[in-house]
């Protein structure tokens, strides 16, 4: 076959596909819940289908880790080969931003947050995620399940072209064999609830403000956000400036917490919607690329979350003096 | 109007005019970094290492704005 009958052919499959897909294999448009759906309580606490997820990726992490320093060699091969290559990249990139001492003080905070984030987003993309799940009744239900029952458990499965029901419309009773309900998944995108990126912004937050104070002294940094030295000098109007600057200073580190947390928590939510509206619209062949493009968000924003971690305490460590001092010897 | 409507028309909005702003910023940077990388191929890393972080500050303020509509759509 040439070139372009393979072309041809591959088109053809693929617009059957499509058409197939959008036939027969709609799913109904799922509900979009901003908090995490609670799934139980454990003495008090509830367990959300986000904080599963969260420790999944947590377990992955650590068997990575585990599998990849079980059996140590100089030389890496297999899974620790891979590992080694990952981390050296980011070490190469943390210490090209920090400089070699600061690089690597940082490295563990920025690796930490990166692999967490990246995970997190990479985890979210296999199947089961946001699909398999409880069936709860209430005001919402609007779903129409068909029940089976595999091991004497009762299990709903949602027909392939099962549409919810209209909003307003008569609510008709459950036909016998059938339950009524919405979709409770019992795993979801860990950073889709607004507490984990709030956690992770906190604690990058925290160690950028701590490596501050501990490389700078807790005066010299604190300076930097209450600044009277020229006002006391007497210097009224430079001082004044002084005191503003430092006030925007402040406002801007409490502003970095929520920049943080809204990007990463858009970017993901966003991205779980998308999906879900994709493969709503047109099923099977057009979601492909998007999830292709939620790769490459998953990557960039563990990228930028570790990253701006980075050069903001790169900036807090680097003391203002010096910076000030540079930029006359540069002038 | 019933509220749900003016509901519907603000999350609307809200995505729209909130999507201009990043939508320029992000044309101005992605150009702006292609022009660089045409005077300075070697430095294609660097470039494009400093276009995401830059894109993705831009974008956040898209990224807000989305918050804003999936807030008034859903809450």
């Amino acid at each position: 076959m040439t070139t372009k009958s393979k072309a041809i052919v591959g088109v053809v499959f693929v617009l059957f596909l499509l058409v197939i897909g959008f036939i027969f294999f709609r799913g109904p448009l799922p509900e979009v819940s901003l908090p995490a759906e609670k799934l139980g309580t454990i003495s008090g606490f509830s367990i959300t289908n986000t904080i599963l997820a969260t420790w999944l990726s947590m377990a992955v992490l650590l068997v990575v880790s585990i599998l990849a320093t079980r059996n140590m060699q100089m030389v890496p091969k297999g899974v620790q080969n891979l590992v080694e290559a990952m981390l050296e990249a980011l070490l190469n990139f943390v210490e090209g931003v920090a400089g070699e001492k600061n690089g690597r003080k940082f490295f563990p905070l920025v690796a930490t947050i990166f692999l967490f984030v990246i995970v997190s987003a990479w985890l979210a993309l296999f199947p089961g995620f946001s699909t398999i799940g409880l069936v709860e009744g209430g005001e919402h239900a609007k779903l129409t399940f068909q029940e089976t029952e595999v091991a004497g458990v009762p299990i709903g499965i949602l027909p392939p072209g099962a549409q919810a029901e209209e909003e307003g419309a008569e609510a008709h009773p459950a036909e016998p064999g059938t339950i009524k309900g919405m979709l409770v998944p019992i795993l979801r995108s860990a950073n889709t609830d607004l507490n984990t990126p709030l956690a992770i912004a906190l604690i990058a937050v925290f160690f950028v403000e701590y490596w501050g104070i501990t490389s700078q002294g807790f005066f010299k940094y604190g300076s930097k956000f209450i600044n009277i030295r020229q006002l006391v000098r007497g210097n009224v109007v430079m001082g004044l400036v002084d005191v503003f600057v430092g006030l925007m200073e402040l406002v801007s580190e409490i502003a970095r917490i929520i920049s943080f947390t809204f990007r990463l928590f858009g970017n993901m939510m966003a991205g779980e919607v998308l999906l879900a509206v994709i493969s709503f619209l047109v099923p099977w062949v057009a979601a492909i690329p998007f999830l292709g493009l939620e790769l490459f968000v998953g990557f960039v924003q563990a990228l930028v979350f570790g990253g701006l971690t980075l050069v903001f305490a790169t900036m807090a460590v680097t003391s203002h003096d010096e910076h000030e001092e540079g930029h006359e010897a540069a002038h | 109007m019933e509220p749900e409507a003016i509901k519907l028309i603000a999350a609307g909005l809200a995505m729209g005019l909130g999507a201009i702003g990043p939508g320029i910023g992000i044309g101005i940077l992605g150009g702006r970094a292609m022009e660089a990388l045409g005077r300075n191929p070697e430095a294609r890393g660097v470039i494009q290492a400093n276009m995401i972080l830059a894109i993705a500050f831009a974008e956040a303020i898209g990224i807000y704005a989305l918050v804003v509509a999936l807030i008034l759509k859903f809450v």
